[in-house]
């Protein structure tokens, strides 16, 4: 029989674990406290990517994209779909050479990708700064809106019997109940935690190691220029910065959204809860933008905003059950790539909580993995 | 880049703003006064493209200069930096400018209520249209209407008059008997009386309806005909222009992102126009619709109080007493009946900038969702028009402001202290 | 009469006076500032810089609020924003 099936949180992965164990014959319950889209996700850029930054992060992130493009056709113009392509940029030799190998790497394990000289670059994006050494090109990535992808998800799931209930905070979990604010404690036959960064404070019996480390990232938005940018750019040093521990840091990445807007990152900081826009860092972000796009400068910004990525230690999110608590399961921990990865997610937890053959080796996801954090803070 | 700084700096050159500015600089202040438009003024004393300001402003403005006041015209202040040090935007650039003290005048909007064809070319807001005529748009001989609610309805027939328009009639939501009331009250302001008795009697001959409002504009392009209410009765005109809008809302983003207090939509001040923040002051319609006597009592009290005065005048302190006693008969008044949320139908546009239709806005229950699914309040404007309208048509509170407060420029954002060398040597040569 | 500056609107030349906005030169002939993101004929609505109705591209700059600009010899305008 299946199991009655609660999710903690109505992010995007929430919302991708709820469709996929509807559709699968669960009667789901999604339980938000506030409304669904209202985290992490409702600050995101929307950028669908694989990344070769280690083999378990390459499969989860390509078994994503291959779920999200099966869904291209069907959603493509509710999710604002833009097949962009992500390009890579190079600033110098050495990183041209980083790009070379990513090339490389990507075309054993299949994927299409495309090394461009400095010629080839400035053709693809003619806003790039002069000098730039190149870049590399990943023809299958794009971008979607996430609030859209939140939406439609859940829409999914209710269209197979899932009940979405916003409003409704959770005080604590545990193997196979929940607890509301108010009280009211209900039984499920899985329960599955994808609350985001409250996702520790959850849990009744608390995970020895488990944390969550907040990651803030300011984004500004431009007004429309359609055409004046073609790809999701993103400077190749950019993971120095995604899995520095530098106090704070910002990085190249721009996006072009459907609408003809640009959407500007990135940045990290890691020890502030302050939900505010800060002068300071957004400067630095703009700034460092600007020296790859110099033009980016003469642009109109219309809104800034922050949001928090829940980071994991070693830069894996958690995906799996709970050791030792039958029926609970967390799904969280992905940083900057929820979005892209929370397709493959939902797909490993369905496996996992009825029991089926997992699309892939779930090892390096699991919860029973933070028991070595602590040694390592 | 610039930077500037001042013992006081006044946001905003309307009438508010220039008695701070004059109070502050008489009291010895080294003064600068921003404002984002190209000449001191503000609303109701904008000066007209093709003659001299309006008297009053002009002996303000005269007395601050006498003090040296510094006026940054066209300098849009857009963010905070950090306490007391605010980030402007003028046409040299941005500028960074520091302040002692720093008072917010920044006035009022227009509350624009959506109804079907209130997108159309032609609809302009009431304020709308008059500051549109002192920039040389041309009334001479239009057939114009003019609706919606409040007094800023009766002065602006009347300037359209004046300008040789053809005002075919003024509609006010609010019942007869209210405004009665309150025309009635005006006993207790002889110089307010004086002025409402001369603006009636220009108004004469241009028929006046209450408990009444616009319905429908239509027109192929262009407006073309209108259609209003008028009790249980509806009424159509051919005309050129309607002027609409539906009252006043303080403009108070900016104290919003100095971490000031606001309540009820207007910024929270005591005795001496203190803000919540220490070494912040507001004045005039920002801290409430009160018209134009009150906001220039309430700059000079804030103006000298920012300049280090302790106490106000007694004798300003017991007029802005009975001005603010007159703004709260003013607010009751003119309240906005609720048959109005009947006005916007499914397929009416309500944010103007994204083009999103009241029917896609509805299913959602909280406003930043609704926000965010829709873009609505997401565009250039920011939610100035689309913002006060859904806070009365669904008890949405209005976007949060944030930095920047009007859409600037990639480079206005980049600050002077941002070291831009340390980004430029990155690229290596390869 | 007041001193007469040329004004170039979607390359159709416009004499109109000087010191007044180009929101007001569009207005008096016509002619709307930008068509909406669904496609619908905008004119300026508030004339203080509040609504964006009134952006057109001057100059080459895109997005401008043609309330805030008084009218220059030669300034040109097109209304594809
Ligand atoms: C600036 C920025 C840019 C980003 N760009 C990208 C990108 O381009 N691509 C990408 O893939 N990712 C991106 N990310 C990362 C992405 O946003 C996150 O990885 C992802 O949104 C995480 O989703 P989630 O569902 O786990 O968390 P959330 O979206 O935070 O969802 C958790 C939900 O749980 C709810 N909740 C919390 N507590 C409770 C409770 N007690 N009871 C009930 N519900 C509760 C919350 O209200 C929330 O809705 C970006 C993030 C930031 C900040
Ligand atoms: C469109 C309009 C027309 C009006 N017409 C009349 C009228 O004809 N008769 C009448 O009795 N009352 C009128 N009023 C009411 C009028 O607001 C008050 O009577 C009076 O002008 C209020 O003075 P104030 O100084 O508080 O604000 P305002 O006169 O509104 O002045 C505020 C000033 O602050 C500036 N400002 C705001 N934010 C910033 C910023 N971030 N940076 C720089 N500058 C900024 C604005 O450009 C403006 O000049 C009108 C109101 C509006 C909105
Ligand atoms: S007319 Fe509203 S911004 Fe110009």
């Amino acid at each position: 029989m299946l199991p009655d099936v609660i999710v903690v949180g109505a992010g995007i992965v929430g919302a991708a674990v709820a469709e996929a164990l509807a559709v699968a014959g669960c009667r789901v319950r999604v339980l938000e406290s506030a409304w669904p889209g209202s985290g992490s996700t409702g600050a995101a850029m929307g950028h669908l990517l694989v990344l070769d930054d280690s083999e378990a992060q390459w499969r989860l992130t390509r078994l994503s994209r291959d779920l999200w493009d099966a869904r291209a056709d069907q959603w493509g113009a509710a999710l604002e779909w833009e097949s962009c392509g992500t390009v890579w940029v190079a600033a110098d030799g050495e990183e041209l050479e980083l790009a070379r190998r990513r090339g490389a790497w990507f075309a054993e394990r299949g994927v299409a990708s495309e090394l461009l000289d400095q010629v080839a670059l400035r053709a693809a994006e003619p806003n790039l700064a002069a000098g730039l050494a190149g870049g590399l090109r990943v023809p299958g990535d794009s971008v979607i809106y996430p609030p859209a992808a939140v939406r439609l998800l859940l829409e999914g799931a209710v269209r197979h019997g899932a009940t979405i209930a916003a409003g409704t905070p959770v005080k604590r979990a545990g193997g196979g109940w929940v607890e509301l604010t108010n009280g009211d404690r209900l039984p499920a036959g899985a329960v599955i935690i994808a609350a985001g960064l409250a996702t520790p404070e959850l849990l009744a019996t608390p995970v020895e190691g488990l944390a969550l480390i907040p990651k803030k990232g300011h984004l500004a938005i431009t007004d429309r220029y359609p055409g004046w940018l073609r790809h999701q750019l993103v400077e190749l040093s950019y993971l120095k910065s995604a899995h520095g521990s530098a106090p704070s840091s910002v990085a190249f990445n721009v996006q072009p959204r459907a609408t003809g807007q640009i959407l500007i990152g990135s940045s990290r900081q890691l020890d502030t809860l302050d939900p505010t826009v800060e002068p300071a860092t957004l400067s630095r972000m703009l700034a460092r933008a600007a020296t790859y796009l110099p033009r980016l400068e003469t642009l109109t910004i219309l809104r800034t905003w922050v949001g928090f990525r829940p980071a994991t230690p070693d830069n894996l999110p958690l995906i799996g059950p709970v050791p030792g608590q039958p029926r609970l399961w967390l799904a969280t921990g992905h940083e900057g790539i929820g979005v892209a990865t929370a397709l493959g997610t939902a797909a490993l937890i369905r496996a996992s909580v009825l029991g089926e053959a997992p699309p892939l080796d779930p090892t390096p996801y699991a919860v029973d993995r933070v028991v070595g954090w602590m040694a390592h803070a | 880049m610039t930077e500037l700084s001042a013992d006081v700096v006044v946001v905003g050159a309307g009438p508010a703003g220039l008695a701070a500015a004059v109070a502050a600089a008489e009291a010895g202040a080294h003064v600068i006064l921003t404002d984002e438009q190209p000449a001191p003024g503000g609303q109701i004393w904008r000066q007209p493209w093709d003659a001299q300001p309006p008297a009053p402003s002009r002996e303000l403005w005269r007395r601050a200069e006498h003090r040296g006041v510094r006026l940054l015209p066209e300098t849009a202040v857009f963010g905070v930096q950090e306490a007391r040090c605010l980030r402007a935007a003028s046409p040299g650039g941005a500028v960074t400018i520091r302040a002692g003290a720093i008072v917010l005048a920044t006035g009022a909007l227009e509350r624009m209520l959506p109804f079907p064809g209130w997108t159309l070319p032609g609809v302009f807001a009431a304020g709308g249209i008059q500051a549109l005529a002192k920039s040389g748009l041309e009334v001479a001989g239009k057939r114009i209407v003019v609706a919606g609610s409040g007094p800023l309805l009766l002065a602006v027939a009347a300037f359209l008059k004046r300008q040789g328009a053809v005002v075919l009639g003024i509609f006010e939501q609010a019942e007869a008997m209210a405004v009665a009331r309150f025309a009635g009250s005006l006993l207790l302001h002889p110089g307010k009386l004086r002025q409402a008795a001369a603006l009636l009697g220009e108004l004469t001959g241009i028929p006046g309806h209450h408990s009444a409002w616009p319905v429908r504009a239509e027109g192929t392009g262009w407006l073309e005909r209108l259609t209003v209410r008028v009790g249980d009765q509806e009424q159509s005109f051919e005309l050129d222009f309607l002027a609409c809008s539906f009252g006043l809302v303080p403009v108070t983003g900016l104290a919003e992102l100095l971490g000031c207090r606001v309540e009820s939509g207007a910024v929270v001040v005591d005795r001496q126009q203190r803000t919540t923040v220490p070494a912040v002051f507001a004045a005039g319609e920002a801290t409430g619709i009160g018209g134009v006597d009150s906001a220039v009592i309430e700059g000079a009290i804030a103006g000298a109080a920012a300049a280090g005065s302790m106490d106000p005048a007694p004798s300003l302190d017991r007029r802005r007493n009975r001005e603010q006693a007159f703004a709260r008969r003013l607010a009751l008044a003119f309240r906005l009946r609720p048959e109005l949320k009947a006005l916007c139908e499914a397929d009416t546009i309500v944010c103007r900038c994204e083009d999103v239709r009241f029917g896609a806005l509805i299913r959602y229950g909280d406003a930043r969702e609704a926000r965010l699914a829709t873009r609505c309040g997401m565009g250039p404007c920011q939610g100035r028009m689309c913002g006060p309208a859904l806070n009365f048509l669904r008890g949405w509170p209005l976007p949060r402001p944030a930095l920047p407060l009007i859409p600037v420029t990639a480079r206005a954002l980049v600050t002077d202290a941002t070291d831009r060398t340390a980004s430029a040597t990155f690229f290596r040569e390869s | 009469m007041p001193e007469m500056v040329r004004l170039v609107v979607d390359g159709l030349e416009l004499q109109v006076p000087a010191g007044i906005t180009v929101a007001a030169a569009l207005l008096n002939r016509r002619l709307v500032a930008r068509r909406s993101v669904g496609g619908e004929p905008r004119a300026p609505l508030c004339g203080m810089g509040s609504c964006f109705e009134c952006r057109a591209t001057v100059d080459g700059r895109p997005h401008t609020r043609t309330c805030m600009v008084r009218v220059r010899n030669g300034l040109d305008v097109r209304t594809d924003d």
